[in-house]
Order: structure tokens, then C-alpha cells, then sequence
């Protein structure tokens, strides 16, 4: 097809072999998110829990699980699966430095014309987050 | 699990038969000369070249003199739009007006958008059926006076739908007969046989066409070869400008081991069309039956008059691309006209016009047939095409988004 670049082994991968596939219920923070560009959509659930931090004097929220939804191209998955193995485990601020680049980057590179497809998976991840905290304030 | 990898993608291109390369092989480095010298060495070459434009006149019913090699049907459709256009637009009263179709290959569609933009050409373009099918009453209210051109396609590659060509020449030939008596000029009918060529009748007089483009590609010829035939008399400028070659319709010289393997192809067709075509039929109607087993599927197309070869499906909740990946890493080569498999990320504009949404043919899935396959090969895609889908299915989200 027109401009068809090829994927990297690690793109390949995880289309085969997607991580943390599924729906987790009643989830502390949900989103979903539509590439208007394809058609793809994706939802990323995510579960918080508390943590003392390093110091020990201070709690922190951390994503304690993750889980993702997606329809869509091979991009579109492996982006999804991807950005859950990245926060698992982080806080919030480390979380939120995850950019669509770093995604990308994570993955061996993307073709140019499927860069959009990591937009799709930073910014669930985002609004998930914000998701989360908007239900705090309730 | 079969270890052999199954190629379901023959509408895209085809392997090179033994036949075939060897009939080139000997026009390397043997017999390597140019066609253009008088000398033994390009005597050897021109005698190919006519031997191989000869078996192809013969094939289509055509004059050898009808026929222009060209790098393929991309610059035989580009020759056969432009070089019409260019040839009549001085000699029309009025912007000459081109009929095509909304599901025409893009070599057809940008060549008309082309002319289009130099303010060469008026075109329009016929909508289609839900089966993809041009209806002869639109084609009937669309000429105009100015109409010079009609181009519709034989067989369509992304559905397999067989257009009504035949129909549409003996219409343009009625057309042409009053307005040849009254001196008014013809309307010129130009198909692409690409798709067609193994299995459909592609006699130029039975068709009624003038123009007719194919490939080599797709019939076991390597990539890089096609033709042009124009009847005789069809105005027709020349748009690659150099030497006299192919009776100064087509500068450069001569690709000659392609044009002979090209030959060669449509040598084999004609020897196995009766036999390919049950073979092929028999195997699109298991894959067909298989695959509608499944729930959420549709088979695109009509059942009566699509190509044996071609089977375009609609699987709901699964993704085109994602489906080809993991064809490809089961070892089977599928195609899709999802807007994530193009580059420029548009869906199909064959399966739009034929009114399928674009989240739905995000979910196309093409399956297309080659001499190469077997029985057992349809069996193994049946076999794994749940697992396929099931495994993306589970992976989607509740599809309720999509009846919000």
C-alpha cells in the first residue's frame, strides 16, 4: 500500500502477544479515546492504590494495575500494550511524563504515518489518570 | 499445523512461473540486443518482441499494430486518458468530457483528477451499488455531447465485482453510429483487464472497447511490464517523448525479455483459462462458505457476478490490519482496504462508494486466489480465521460505542 512502512520486530510482538489485555472492574480510573484519523478506539483502566514513598513519610498514589481495550491496527495495539507495561507500578508524576514519543521509542520506532496511533495511547493514559483524580474530588 | 506459508494475496501480484522465466532467460544476456539495430544481434530482439506482440494480438483479437508495451497498466491507463484527452482537445467544440466510476484503480481516478486540474477535461464520476456494480441507466444519463471517454473498469481488485462491460460497449456503439452520421466525433471506450484477463472473455470486439490496459503482475509475469492496446484509429499522443519505439506511441527501448515473458503469460492463460477458472471457482466457494460460518462476517460483492478469484469480507469488531498481521504471522498473506493499511490512512474509496461506513470497512478483509492454491490451504484459513478474529474480538472494547 502508498507509503507502507515496515513495522519493527517489537511492534510485532506485541500485536501477537499483547500485555495486560481486558477490562479490570470497577476500575479508580477509566477513558476511552477515538482516533478520528482511522476509526481506532482504545480504553485504558487503571487501578490506584497507595504507597508510602521513598522517604517513608509521604503517601503517594501509583498505578498499582492496568488494562487496555483496543480496536484497531497493528499501531494502535501494540502502542496500547506497550504504554500499559510502561506505567505499571509508577506514580503519578513519572506516569505522566510518558510521552507519545517515548512510547514509540519503547517500541523500536513507528512508521511516520502511524505516529498518530501513540497520540491515541498517551492520551488515554492522560485522561485516565485525570479520570481518577476527578473522582477524588467528588 | 501446515508449515508451508499459503499466499491469498494474488490480487496484489503474483509469483514468477518457471515457464515464464525461462522463456526470458534467454533475452538477458543472450540475446540481449536492441530491437532499434538492423544487426543480427537486434534482429534477434525485434523478432521476440514481434512474436510475443503477435500472441497477445491474437489473444485480445486485436492487429499487432494495436499493441503498446508499457511498464505496466499505470502508464497504459496514464497513456490512454492523457493521451486521448491531448490528441482531441483542440479539435472538440466544447471541454471534452470523461465518464468513469467511483471505484476505478487510482491509476484511472488521479489520471482524471489530472486532467481535471489542467483544465483538460470535465469528468464525472458514476456512483455504484451496494455490490459495487455501475447501473447502464446512470452511464445513459451521463453523456453528454462533449462525452469523449468513457473508462470503467472489467474487474474490480478490491471486491472482485465484474462490471457490465460488453453492455456498456454495444451502448456506446449504438451512440456512435448516429454520431458518425452526423459527423460528430465518437466516444472512445477505454477498460482495464488486469483483474479480468485470467478468467473473463477479453475479446476487444466482444467488449466493444478501444482502449484496453492490463498488467503483467498478476498473471506470473515480473513487475515492470504491461500494455496498451488502442484500436486502430483511436487519436492517441504520446506522453513518454524519445525514440520511435512501439510505433511512436511509447519512447524507449524495448524491456524485451519482459514483453517476451509477457507473451509467454498470456500464452499459459489461454492454454488453462477453462481449467483455472473451475480450479479457482471451486476454491472461492469453499473459503466463501467457511468463512461465513462466523458470526459478523459479510461477504462484499455479488455472488453471481464477481471473479472467481477475489473474496472481500466484512468482519465486525476486528480490524483489517490487525488482521493481516496476524494472518502474515501465521504464514498466510491477506490484504485489506482498511484506511490503517493505506498510507495516506483514508478507507478504501471502492468500499465507500459502495455505502459501507468507514468503521465498518475499517474490518475488511480481502482473500485473493492464485493457481498455486490448494484445498487444504482453504481448509487451514477456515480452520484459524475464528482464533484470528476471536482473539481480536476479546481485545476490543464493547462495541456499543459504535451504535451510540
Amino acid at each position: 500500500m502508498d507509503n507502507f512502512q515496515l513495522y519493527s520486530k517489537k511492534v510485532l510482538k506485541h500485536v501477537k502477544d499483547p500485555q495486560n489485555i481486558g477490562e479490570i472492574k470497577n476500575p479508580d480510573g477509566v477513558a476511552t479515546v477515538g482516533n478520528p484519523v482511522c476509526g481506532d478506539i482504545m480504553r485504558l483502566y487503571l487501578k490506584i492504590a497507595k504507597r508510602k514513598t521513598q522517604k517513608e513519610k509521604q503517601e503517594e498514589d501509583y498505578i498499582k494495575d492496568v488494562k487496555f481495550q483496543t480496536l484497531g491496527c497493528g499501531a494502535a495495539i501494540a502502542t496500547s500494550s506497550m504504554i500499559t507495561t510502561m506505567v505499571k507500578g509508577k506514580n503519578f508524576k513519572d506516569a505522566g511524563k510518558i510521552t507519545n514519543q517515548a512510547v514509540a521509542e519503547a517500541l523500536g520506532g513507528l512508521p511516520l504515518n502511524k505516529m498518530h496511533c501513540s497520540v491515541l495511547a498517551a492520551e488515554a493514559l492522560q485522561k485516565a489518570i485525570k479520570n481518577y483524580q476527578q473522582k477524588q474530588k467528588k | 499445523m501446515l508449515k508451508k506459508k499459503i499466499y491469498l494475496d494474488y490480487a496484489a501480484t503474483s509469483p514468477v512461473t518457471k515457464e515464464v522465466l525461462a522463456a526470458m532467460k534467454h533475452y538477458f544476456s543472450q540475446d540481449y540486443g536492441n530491437p532499434s539495430e538492423p544487426h543480427l544481434w537486434g534482429q534477434k530482439a525485434r523478432f521476440a518482441i514481434d512474436k510475443s506482440r503477435q500472441k497477445i494480438a491474437d489473444f485480445l483479437g486485436a492487429k499487432p499494430q494495436e499493441i503498446i508495451f508499457t511498464s505496466g497498466a499505470t502508464e497504459a491507463i496514464n497513456l490512454a486518458h492523457k493521451g486521448l484527452i491531448e490528441a482531441i482537445r483542440d479539435t472538440q467544440n466544447g471541454k471534452p468530457h470523461i465518464i468513469t466510476s467511483l471505484i476505478e484503480h487510482k491509476a484511472v481516478l488521479e489520471t482524471c483528477q489530472h486532467l481535471e486540474k489542467l483544465n483538460w477535461a470535465e469528468v464525472t464520476y458514476l456512483p455504484v451499488d451496494k455490490d459495487g456494480l455501475i447501473k447502464i441507466e446512470d452511464l445513459k444519463k451521463a453523456i453528454k455531447p462533449e462525452t469523449v471517454l468513457i473508462s470503467v473498469m472489467y474487474v474490480n481488485n478490491e471486491v472482485g465485482i465484474i462490471e457490465p462491460i460488453r453492455e456498456i460497449g454495444q451502448l456506446i456503439k449504438k451512440i456512435n453510429q448516429s454520431r458518425i452520421t452526423n459527423h460528430q466525433s465518437p466516444i472512445y471506450f477505454h477498460t482495464d483487464v488486469t483483474q479480468a484477463l485470467q478468467y473473463l472473455n477479453c475479446n476487444v470486439d466482444y467488449l466493444g472497447v478501444d482502449l484496453l490496459s492490463l498488467s503483467g503482475h498478476k498473471f506470473y509475469v515480473p513487475k515492470g511490464v504491461g500494455l496498451l492496446y488502442f484500436r486502430k484509429k483511436t487519436p492517441l499522443v504520446r506522453q513518454q517523448d524519445g525514440g520511435g519505439q512501439e510505433y511512436r506511441l511509447r519512447a524507449g527501448t524495448e524491456n524485451v525479455p519482459y514483453i517476451v515473458g509477457l507473451g509467454k503469460a498470456i500464452e499459459l492463460v489461454q492454454q488453462n483459462k477453462v481449467q483455472s477458472v473451475k480450479l479457482i471457482k471451486g476454491l472461492r466457494e469453499k473459503l466463501v462458505k467457511g468463512i461465513l460460518k462466523n458470526q459478523g462476517v459479510r461477504l462484499m460483492g455479488s455472488s453471481e457476478k464477481n471473479a472467481p478469484h477475489i473474496a472481500t469480507f466484512l468482519v465486525e469488531g476486528a480490524e483489517g490490519e490487525a488482521m493481516l498481521l496476524l494472518f502474515s504471522e501465521k504464514g498466510i498473506a491477506v490484504s485489506s482496504g482498511s484506511a490503517c493499511t493505506s498510507g495516506l490512512l483514508q478507507p478504501s474509496h471502492v468500499l465507500t462508494a459502495m455505502g459501507v461506513p468507514p468503521e465498518k470497512s475499517h474490518g475488511s478483509l480481502r482473500f485473493s486466489l492464485g493457481k498455486e492454491n490448494t484445498s487444504k490451504e482453504i481448509d487451514y484459513v477456515i480452520e484459524i480465521f475464528p482464533e484470528i478474529i476471536n482473539k481480536l474480538r476479546k481485545m476490543a472494547p464493547n462495541l456499543d460505542i459504535f451504535n451510540r
